[in-house]
Parts: C-alpha cells; sequence; structure tokens
C-alpha cells in the first residue's frame, strides 16, 4: 500500500472515530480515550529511536515534560491557539532530541539510555526551580470557557485532536519504516558498524530519528496542561510515561508501526480499567510485570506471534 | 551572600562523608558495569530495598540498621545470584546484547518500587540509632555521626572489595571474566559461574548501601531513581571497572552536590550529578582512572 493511500485510509478512520464517538453520552470515556491515545503518540514516538533505531531511551518523560511545560509556558505568557502550542512544544522536544543525540550518540548504547535518563531528571531540577512555570508548586491552567468547532465539552475536543494527532504520528512512523531512513536505522540497529562501513551516513539517520522520537514525545505532551488542568513537575515528569513507552511498543512488538498501537491500546485500555476498578498502584505493577515478562520470554512481541502463525500457514500451503 | 570559612569548611566535611556514603552505592555498579558489562540500572530499586529491611528490621526489633544490613546482605547475595540466572538465561545465553537487558532491568526498578508503595506506602519512613543526633564539633565545623558511621563502614567495605578483587582467586576471576571469558573458560573456570558470584556481590553492596541510606536520610520507595544517575555518573567519573577510582569519583560528586546546595539550594543538587554525567559521557567517556 502506497504511503499516501495508507494516510487517507488512516486519516478516514480518525474522522470516522471523531464523528462516531459524539454519539457516547459518558463523558468519562473521553478521559480515558484521551489518556489510551496519549500513549499510542509516546509508543509510536519511543518504537522510532527504540523499536527503528535499536537506541532505547528512558527518557519519555523529559521529552513529553518539555511538550507540557512549552504549551504552559505560551498560554501564560500569549494565549495562542492550541495548534501554534502543538506545533512549539514538538519543535521544542525535537530540539532536545537533537541536542541529546549530539552529546551522547557516538558512545554505545547503553550509555546513550544512561544519558537519556539523566537529561530527565536535570530537565526535571530546571523545571522544579522555574518560578515563572509554575516551580515546584505547580501551575493551574485554566481551560477556555467556549468550545472551538461546535464540541459539547472541552474534553470532546481534545479527545478529536488527539485522535488526529495520533494518526499523524502512526502515518509518520510507517513512512518511516518504509523509507530509505527507515532501512538505514535498521541497519544501524543490526549492526553500526557494519552500516557505518557500507557507507550509511551513522550519526545523521540517528540525529535525525532522535529528533523525530523527541519531538513526537513532546506533541503527545502540548495539550496535556489542558486534559489535567493542573501540572506540577512530579506529575509532569512521572516515570510511568517511561515504562509505559518501553512497555507498550515491547508488548506489541517492535519492528512495524502496528506493534506500539497495538500494545498501547491493549495496555492502555487494561490500564484505565484496572486504575478504575482496583487501583493506581496495582495498574502499574501489572505494566511492570508484563514488561519484564515480555521482554525475556517474548521479544518480538504479540506481532512476532503474527509473523509466526503466517509463517507456519505460508509453509503449509 | 557572604562565604565564610566555616560555611566552606563544613561544606567541604559533609562533601566528603556523602562522597563516602555514595561511594557505598555505587560501588557494585562498578562491577555490575563496569567489569561484567550488565547494566543494571536496578541497582538504585535494591538500595531502597535494603533500606526498607533494615527499617523494618530496626522498627521490630530495635537492631542498628547498618548491622541488620550486614545480617541480611547474604540474602541480597542470593538475590543478585537468582537475578543473574533469569538474566543468563534470557539475555545472555541467546546473545541479545545488553539493549533488551536494559528495558529488563528498568522493568525491574519499576516492579521494585511499586511492591514497596504498595506493601509500605509513600510515606517517608526514618530510623532512629543512638548516633542520630549527636555531632563532633571541631571549632566551627560539625561532623554529624549519622554521616560519620556510614562514611567509615563504607570506606571500609569498599577497600575491602578491592583487596578481595586484587588478591583472592575469585576476585582475580572475576577481574579476568570481564578481559577474556574465552581464556577464563580455557582455563577450566565457567565464566558463567564467575559472573554470577560477581553479580551477586554487586547486589549485596547494594543491600548494604540501602541500610546506609535509612541512617543518613529518610526514605520513600520512588527516591531509588535520583540515584540512578549518580551510580552511573561515579562509575563514569572514576573510569568503568576501577574500584578505586569509584571512590574518588564518589568524594568528586559529594563535594559537587554539597558545594551546589550550600551556594544555591538544595532543590538544585540533583542536576549535578546528572550534569557530571552528561559531560563525563560527552567529552571524557572513559572517566579519570579509565583503563
Amino acid at each position: 500500500m502506497s504511503n499516501a493511500r495508507f494516510a487517507t485510509i488512516a486519516l478516514l478512520a480518525g474522522v470516522l472515530l471523531i464523528v462516531g464517538a459524539q454519539w457516547i453520552q459518558n463523558d468519562y470515556f473521553f478521559n480515558a480515550a484521551y489518556t489510551v491515545l496519549m500513549y499510542v503518540i509516546l509508543s509510536t514516538a519511543w518504537n522510532i529511536l527504540g523499536g527503528y533505531t535499536g537506541y532505547v531511551n528512558f527518557g519519555t518523560a523529559g521529552f513529553f515534560a518539555l511538550g507540557v511545560y512549552s504549551s504552559i509556558v505560551l498560554w501564560k505568557a500569549f494565549h495562542p491557539p492550541l495548534a501554534v502550542m502543538i506545533v512549539v512544544g514538538t519543535l521544542v522536544a525535537a530540539l532536545a532530541g537533537v541536542g541529546l543525540g549530539y552529546l551522547t550518540m557516538r558512545l554505545r548504547g547503553h550509555f546513550f539510555a544512561i544519558a537519556t535518563l539523566a537529561l530527565a531528571i536535570m530537565l526535571f531540577t530546571f523545571v522544579t526551580n522555574w518560578d515563572y512555570a509554575g516551580g515546584a508548586r505547580g501551575a493551574y491552567v485554566i481551560v477556555p470557557r467556549e468550545v472551538p468547532f461546535g464540541f459539547a465539552r472541552y474534553i470532546r475536543y481534545l479527545f478529536s485532536v488527539m485522535v488526529l494527532l495520533s494518526v499523524a504520528s502512526i502515518v509518520v512512523a510507517r513512512v518511516v519504516e518504509r523509507s530509505r531512513l527507515g532501512r538505514g536505522l535498521a541497519a544501524i540497529r543490526d549492526d553500526e558498524l557494519a552500516a557505518e562501513c557500507a557507507g550509511v551516513p551513522t550519526l545523521k539517520l540517528k540525529l535525525i530519528s532522535t529528533a523525530l522520537s523527541g519531538g513526537m514525545m513532546g506533541l503527545a505532551g502540548t495539550t496535556f496542561p489542558f486534559f489535567i488542568s493542573f501540572v506540577e513537575p512530579v506529575g509532569a515528569f512521572d516515570l510511568r510515561y517511561a515504562v509505559n513507552a518501553i512497555a507498550m511498543p515491547v508488548i506489541g512488538g517492535m519492528t512495524t508501526w502496528l506493534g506500539p498501537l497495538i500494545g498501547a491500546v491493549l495496555l492502555g485500555t487494561v490500564q484505565q480499567l484496572v486504575q478504575v476498578t482496583i487501583s493506581s498502584a496495582w495498574n502499574l505493577l501489572i505494566v511492570g510485570l508484563l514488561l519484564v515478562g515480555f521482554v525475556t520470554m517474548a521479544p518480538e512481541g504479540i506481532m512476532g506471534w503474527v509473523f509466526a502463525w503466517r509463517r507456519r500457514r505460508a509453509r503449509r500451503s | 551572600m557572604d562565604i565564610s570559612y566555616s560555611l566552606v569548611a563544613n561544606a567541604i566535611v559533609a562533601g566528603l562523608l556523602l562522597g563516602g556514603f555514595y561511594a557505598a552505592v555505587s560501588v557494585g555498579v562498578a562491577i555490575s558495569f563496569g567489569m561484567l558489562d550488565i547494566v543494571n540500572i536496578a541497582h538504585p530499586a535494591f538500595i531502597i530495598l535494603g533500606a526498607y529491611i533494615a527499617f523494618l528490621l530496626n522498627d521490630t526489633f530495635g537492631v542498628d540498621p547498618i548491622v541488620c544490613a550486614v545480617a541480611v546482605s547474604p540474602l541480597f547475595f542470593l538475590l543478585g545470584a537468582g537475578l543473574y540466572r533469569v538474566y543468563y538465561v534470557a539475555f545472555e545465553s541467546r546473545g541479545r546484547g545488553p539493549l533488551p537487558g536494559l528495558a529488563f532491568f528498568f522493568g525491574i526498578l519499576f516492579i521494585t518500587e511499586v511492591v514497596l508503595v504498595l506493601i509500605f506506602g509513600v510515606d517517608y519512613r526514618m530510623v532512629k540509632t543512638s548516633y542520630s543526633e549527636t555531632s563532633l564539633h571541631f571549632g566551627q565545623v560539625d561532623f554529624a555521626l549519622r554521616l560519620i558511621v556510614p562514611f567509615l563502614v563504607s570506606v571500609v567495605m569498599v577497600v575491602a572489595l578491592h583487596l578481595y578483587l586484587k588478591h583472592t582467586f575469585f576476585g582475580r576471576a572475576v577481574l579476568a571474566v570481564a578481559q577474556d571469558p574465552l581464556a577464563l573458560r580455557l582455563m577450566g573456570i565457567n565464566p558463567i559461574r564467575i559472573r554470577e558470584i560477581g553479580f551477586a556481590i554487586s547486589i549485596a553492596t547494594a543491600g548494604i548501601a540501602g541500610a546506609f541510606l535509612v541512617v543518613i536520610q529518610p526514605v520513600q520507595p520512588s527516591i531509588g531513581r535520583e540515584y540512578i544517575g549518580l551510580v552511573f555518573a561515579v562509575c563514569v567519573l572514576g573510569g568503568l571497572g576501577s574500584i578505586y577510582g569509584t571512590l574518588v569519583g564518589a568524594l568528586i560528586l559529594g563535594l559537587a552536590e554539597t558545594f551546589t546546595a550550600t551556594f544555591f539550594g538544595p532543590s538544585w543538587s540533583p542536576a549535578v550529578s546528572f550534569g557530571l554525567l552528561l559531560l563525563a559521557l560527552g567529552f571524557k567517556p572513559t572517566g579519570l582512572f579509565g583503563r
């Protein structure tokens, strides 16, 4: 399927989802769905660097929080439209991705992983000490009274924005996956030294992939202040974003765009259900156990089972 | 701000004492990451686990937390051995490289944290020892005993580990397995077994460092994350795999953090270790005493 055709179908599916959801009466559905969609973007973003390129990023929360805080600062300063905040937040996080990549990408993979964690905690410290953005006390964002485009509630509007952003991220991930860039990234993942020798511009490709991945993580955060309306650093930098962003692609399968989507929808929905029915701590425990279980026993995730089943069927016929 | 003599002297003393504690926290990672090439980012989680066990034993039996920690360290040794077995079977034996292993340890870190939250809640816990409240005074400089005792025990532990690794058969085998596992196999030694013991020792030091932590400051399940940057910063600064280098790196970091806390405020100090780590990684990844 060509990229244009895939994008059209994905967009149509998104629009159908938005229109169809307006018949749902319960507003809680939109809260839950927003969170799941946020994880769809985060895990798709993580997978561009983690799955395609083979570099593990523990700093998802840092990039996410960059998006969150750039929106807060912009909103406090200018009250710009949501679209402006989305674009700026994405660019800020992408820039941070390039910076981090430039500083650490010459090193072996696990140093990169540790550096991402370091970046997240550095940013956390700066934000905690930044009074304009609320500091350690946190910042309130008053959700605008009038809802654009005639949606019944602001959360329904945010949900629709999130659907479109998810569609965009998935399309980007698929385009990357099937492009020359994606093949270069796969070469880096499989054997960086060999790729370099074969003439793949590894540093450049890795910087593109950190920028894309970081920017998309920031993108997932830009609308967050309006979703939750009170943001404080501990919440914005919560480790659960990092764990989920890793666990979802691992569970779904890291080699295609479909894996993170499956993982995020599955794990995100389960978490929403457990959070409502049992407790928040238990749902985190489930994520941790699933992550460890899949990474040790089924490293190719759910998509791995699908591929194995397809191979078996092809052999039989 | 007036920078007085006593302020600087106090900062130096507090920094060095804190650095001694940081050495105990990081020495396990110097072994697992520096020598065995196992990127155990869950190390701080085991420190917090050790802190809670020391707290629990102190709370129920009133035993000194550091004594408890040394007493339960064989359990941590076994835990480490078991964890290495899983890691070996799932990752090393299949030649899957360190990256899936990272995700594995990240999951372990998270699970430990959540289990501690489920058992103990998110309140800060602290122990009271006979020496918690006393300090020694030399002129204008204060030496808090709750820092001196962990400092001394931790320096003893680090020096003992160095001697053990340099002068005993097992210790030299651990150093050898880092350099050439095949040669070790040819000598008729099982490198897997040696790595298992090395990793187990590293987890045992985490358990003991946990008791120091709970003596020095109140603990809460999620504070482990703050130590991830710290332990790797110390190891990278000190040069991977060098035990004395780790001690020096830890002292540097302790000084840097205390000075930042004294002159800029404590809320900035987490940025110090991670900032140093990023700088070290960016500009001198072999560290000060790298091989």
